[in-house]
């Protein structure tokens, strides 16, 4: 007789990955099943984590005690603080990864967490008791039991690839897929449909001519993902290569394109919009005569590119020959080629903000079968599911952030308020409070938060204390501390910046937009001095203190106004309302809350079609 | 509780003998003390007890707007269970849109419909099967609201709002392509073209309050002017007119004007009748003078009252329009009125012209179809108001909504010159977009500005 878990996680891929760390983390004994030990946490499309607005998500989960920060760091082969000429809400961190390294690093870290169980199997049936979970069958006709299941899928349900007319049943390249999991849920009342997605060709690289590239290097100072790797610094880094192609590569794309399951109607469902094939973009920026690819390397000590750009299903011998077309790949092999991959998703709004279903107490689904895309979204909502089903399986409140929290909270309210139409990711501009969602502030947000439900270690909320109160005594000191004219005006007058006339302030002084900490510290001795003190983290304090300082305006501003509007994000709407008693609200908007089931009236007002009238109903109604 | 004091006029819409303006919510003596003086000496109005009642004048900066009653209502044992000031005041429209446009400038916001009841409701005031009739109550103002705005958005206005919000659109897709697509191939727009389009949207805010500003409609009076022969029953129309209206029209100062008699209100819009001298075909030359100066009021008036006796055959009446016509009433809306249908035989045809808006047959010493020509005076105006892309109803929440929309555009504009970064500039653009979707329910959603997005820019990996 085989123990019953508290928690089964069914995939581990980056949400089936942090959802297992994070329930075995918090003390509940775990099973994670996945169809192949060797592909923990892989990286199924390009080999980078990070990026704009998905750096902050990054940034959020390493807050939170999950991993995907830890292993970034330690897999990092470049690293790109990306947006660095914008304000600091728009600074994202960017790495390049060893795709095999990153996996390696991941099965090395969940195999550390003592409540964590593996086993590879493919789960095939769901037992479900009285809309309850109670735990899972796999293929070879072994049953787990559990208080609750994770479901982590990604691309695996029914997961079909398109090569040309070529079509495999695959979840990736070369790995099976999952079948009769989707019907099951089908059955069980679940809303399914399907999406599509595509990866680009892998391209060996000892046969391009890197010379007619353009090489883009990593940044001088490297920086790091993880909160506790702040004080060190990354010592080798490889580069990344541009290139461009051009109308003869369009044309011998267009040519063939009867052959495209895109064109030819094989492939109906929705790919993203911001991560068209290149066939896509040929035909709906025709007039476009060049596009920029990046050749991203797979690892250290590999030959293999990954070719960001350039995602296609056509055959592969268009692939090839359109690619060979490009200036630097004349001569070009290819490792494999793109394809498109269509895999079954459920509908999100059927979710809750903890992750769980609605339908089935218990069962928990993240990731790419959310309708989302990415391995950050995806490893947010891992760490989400992750959290809830361990402390529903202890029988403790629930955790979940708001829109003014965190990326994550955005990520998850938009799914269970809107439902996707498209595979989902993260965009800054998503966020409306995203002056305040930075990523030098993602642990001052939420490490106390993971801290105080068990997950993040008291070491990392000592980090996060010491360095907010470091900052606090910065900015004290900027304000308390006057400056000579003497001892800057050389400065200033050198950077063609007006010249004090009589002694000024420093809080003043660092207002202007062409003065930074660091500048100031070369120039004057006392705040060398005074900054020296700080032992650990001496760069993200200098740096929280001058955005506090030079951006507070705005950033009062942006928290008053998420202060109003998170009023209503604190009046609960009671569960199982009948809304059809309501008519003064249209069918229309009764329908839609009945179906979405708002858990709070900011949730409501935020669903499409929901008038401010609607809301006004409804706060008269549960507003007290 | 709620952080924002709102204010709205209490009593039914249009003229009254008096009017009641109440105001509620933690600022509500703060802003009530910065516009009501009382001749009391050291008078403070926060001081005084609850449920009591002060004579004074309302004041903005030194004139006089009127003399009212105040009175104070301190929490909880109010109507909203918030501190609350009721102002009776005279009941012209003017007088109370000038107040509660004082008491917005001074920090109030205008409420929305069924907020005072909301309020009473969040602190308690009420049970929950009242509050549910108040929820209908919401529901149905509130369209009848979104209608009377709808109506307003016909026309030019609604044009302007439209290709405000494309301009928007554009720009703030702009901003945020720089912002999240950064690293893409794309054309990123330069700052001249991004403070280009910033003003261009600056001018068409700053035209559209213009426009909406407490305008002639409501301060001045839609001029109209009645001409006519002397025998044709001028004096008793305008008699019969201002009866109909049954206001009680009090004396303001600094008002332009002419005599209080001669105005009248209908539909909330205020009617200022210019006097004018008789139409007659005559060779007197100082008769003929006094004719010229009628013509030159007839300038100066929006609408023309045609005024014939029914009996007039209607070759003069032609002949009478034509005049009028050479004279420069051409742009004018003209109302034929034939007066004393009571002692027509028969009826009389309506009169085909291209000058004419419409006709009105009536009696005017009989208070027949005195009515009707109101209501087509109601028509007029509302046709001149869509011609002329002029708001003539002012709606005191659009201007609140583009004033503050108008407010975060400039510190955008100041933020572009200061050389800040697109996410603070998208900042307060998407204020701006909040204040006018408020106007127009219409909010840009992120989804919409990435499709702009989309359609335009080739973005992906």
């Amino acid at each position: 007789m085989l123990k019953t878990y508290d928690v089964i996680v069914v995939g581990a891929g980056h949400a089936g990955s942090e959802a297992a760390a994070a329930a075995a983390n918090l003390g509940s004994s775990t099973l994670l099943i996945t169809m192949d030990m060797t592909k923990i946490a892989q990286m199924s499309c390009n080999p980078a984590i990070g990026g704009i607005a998905k750096g902050q998500i990054v940034r959020e989960i390493d807050a939170l005690g999950g991993y995907t920060g830890i292993v970034t760091d330690k897999t990092t082969i470049q690293f790109r603080m990306l947006n660095r000429s914008k304000g600091p809400a728009m600074w994202s961190p960017r790495a390049q990864c060893d795709r095999m390294m990153f996996s390696l690093e991941w099965r090395k870290q969940l195999e550390k967490i003592k409540k964590l169980d593996f086993f590879q199997d493919k789960v095939v049936d769901i037992i479900l008791e009285d809309n309850m979970v109670k735990g899972v069958i796999t293929q070879m006709g072994f049953t787990f039991k559990s208080k609750t299941v994770i479901l982590t899928n990604g691309t695996f349900l029914n997961g079909l690839i398109h090569i040309g007319q070529t079509q495999i049943n695959g979840g990736r390249m070369a790995e099976p897929s999952s079948g009769g999991l989707t019907e099951k849920m089908f059955n069980a009342g679940f809303k399914t449909g399907r999406m599509k997605t595509g990866t680009p060709a892998r391209l060996d690289g000892r046969s391009i001519d890197f010379s007619k590239l353009v090489e883009q290097k990593g940044d001088d100072n490297p920086g790091f993902f993880s909160y506790y790797n702040s004080d060190n610094t990354l010592e080798k880094q490889r580069s990344c290569f541009i290139a461009h192609t051009n109308p003869a590569v369009h044309d011998t794309l267009r040519e063939k394109f009867e052959f495209s399951p895109l064109f030819n109607g094989t492939i109906q469902s929705i790919g993203p919009r911001y991560c068209p094939s290149i066939e896509d973009k040929v035909v709906t920026f025709a007039d476009k005569n060049s596009h920029q690819l990046f050749l991203e390397p797979e690892g250290f000590n590999t030959e293999e590119y990954y070719i960001n750009g350039f995602s296609s299903s056509l055959p592969w011998k268009v692939q090839l020959e359109a690619l060979r077309k490009i200036a630097g790949l004349e001569n070009v092999q290819i490792f494999r080629p793109g394809y498109a991959i269509e895999y079954d998703y459920f509908d999100p709004t059927q979710l809750k903000r903890t992750l769980e279903t609605k339908l089935i107490e218990n069962l928990f689904f993240a990731g790419q079968i959310n309708g989302t895309t990415g391995y950050e979204e995806a490893g947010a909502q891992g760490l989400i599911a992750g959290i809830n089903a361990a402390l529903k399986s202890q029988n403790k409140e629930a955790f979940t952030l708001s829109r003014d929290e965190a990326y994550i909270g955005v990520l998850i309210d938009d799914l269970i308020t809107k439902g996707v139409d498209e595979p989902y990711r993260m965009f800054t501009s998503r966020a409306e409070y995203r002056i305040l969602l930075r990523q030098d502030n993602a642990d001052i947000r939420l490490t106390e938060k993971a801290y105080n439900i068990g997950l993040a270690s008291k070491e990392r909320l000592d980090r996060v204390q010491y360095k907010k109160k470091a900052i606090d005594e910065l900015i004290s000191y900027f304000e308390e501390t006057s400056i000579r004219p003497n001892d800057i005006n050389e400065y200033l007058t050198s950077i063609n910046s007006s010249p004090l006339k009589q002694s000024y302030k420093l809080i003043n002084l660092i207002g202007r937009p062409d003065i930074s900490i660091n500048a100031l510290i070369n120039s004057f001795e006392p705040l060398k001095i005074f900054c020296d003190q700080f032992k650990s983290q001496r760069n993200d304090i200098i740096e929280g203190a001058e955005i506090s300082m030079k951006y507070q305006g705005y950033l009062i501003r942006e928290r008053q106004i998420a202060e109003k509007i998170i009023k209503l994000e604190r009046l609960n709407i009671p569960k199982n309302i009948n809304y059809n008693k309501f008519t003064s609200i249209s069918t229309e908007a009764r329908q839609k809350l009945g179906a979405i089931k708002p858990e709070t009236i900011g949730q409501a007002a935020r669903i499409p079609g929901i008038s401010p009238s609607d809301i006004n109903v409804l706060l008269i109604s549960f507003g007290r | 509780m709620s952080e924002e004091t709102i204010c709205a006029i209490s009593t039914a819409p249009g003229n009254g003998a008096i009017s009641l303006i109440r105001l509620t919510g933690p600022k509500a003596f703060t802003i009530a003390e910065r516009i009501f003086y009382s001749r009391k000496k050291n008078f403070v109005l926060h001081q005084q007890d609850t449920q009591t009642l002060h004579f004074g004048e309302i004041r903005n900066n030194d004139i006089i707007v009127d003399e009212v009653l105040l009175a104070v209502f301190k929490k909880p044992h109010t109507y909203t269970g918030e501190d609350m000031v009721e102002i009776s005041c005279h009941g012209s429209v003017y007088i109370q849109q000038t107040i509660l446009h004082l008491l917005i400038k001074n920090g109030a916001q205008l409420a929305q419909p069924g907020e005072f009841t909301q309020r009473a409701y969040l602190n308690g005031k009420m049970d929950l099967s009242q509050a549910e009739a108040v929820a209908d109550l919401i529901a149905s103002q509130s369209e009848a609201a979104h209608k009377i705005a709808m109506n307003q958005m016909r026309g030019g206005f609604s044009h302007e709002l439209a290709t405000l919000r494309a301009q928007l659109l554009q720009f703030i897709s702009l901003i945020e392509l720089e912002l999240d697509f950064s690293e893409e191939d794309v054309e990123f727009a330069d700052r001249t073209q991004l403070k280009k389009l910033l003003l261009n949207i600056e001018q068409v805010i700053t035209r559209l309050i213009k426009s909406f500003e407490l305008g002639n409609a409501i301060k001045n009076g839609v001029p109209v002017a009645i001409v006519g022969e002397p025998n044709v029953g001028k004096s008793t129309l305008l008699n019969a007119i201002l009866n109909e209206d049954k206001a009680i029209v009090s004396e303001i100062a600094g008002t332009t004007r002419d005599t209080i008699e001669d105005t009248f209100n209908y539909a909330g819009i205020t009617y200022r009748f210019i006097d004018t001298a008789g139409l007659r075909h005559t060779t007197d030359t100082i008769e003929s003078l006094g004719i010229e100066r009628t013509y030159q009021k007839v300038n100066q008036a929006k609408i023309v009252l045609a005024l014939f006796d029914a009996r007039d055959a209607d070759t003069k009446v032609i002949s009478e329009l034509e005049s009028l016509a050479q004279k420069g009433a051409g742009d004018k809306t003209v109302i034929l009125v034939r007066n004393k249908i009571d002692l027509l035989q028969k009826e009389t045809k309506p009169l085909n012209h291209p000058l004419l808006f419409a006709q009105v047959n009536l009696s005017a010493r009989n208070n027949q179809s005195v009515d009707v020509l109101l209501e087509t005076i109601g028509q007029a105006t509302y046709r001149d108001a869509l011609e002329n892309n002029e708001v003539i109803v002012t709606n005191l929440r659009h201007i609140e909504a583009l004033t503050q929309a108008l407010e975060a555009l400039q510190r955008a504009l100041d933020g572009l010159e200061k050389g800040i970064t697109n996410d603070f500039l998208a900042m307060d653009i998407r204020e701006v977009i909040h204040f006018l979707a408020g106007i127009t329910g219409d909010e840009i959603s992120t989804d919409e500005i990435l499709g702009n997005i989309f359609s335009q820019f080739c973005i992906g990996k």
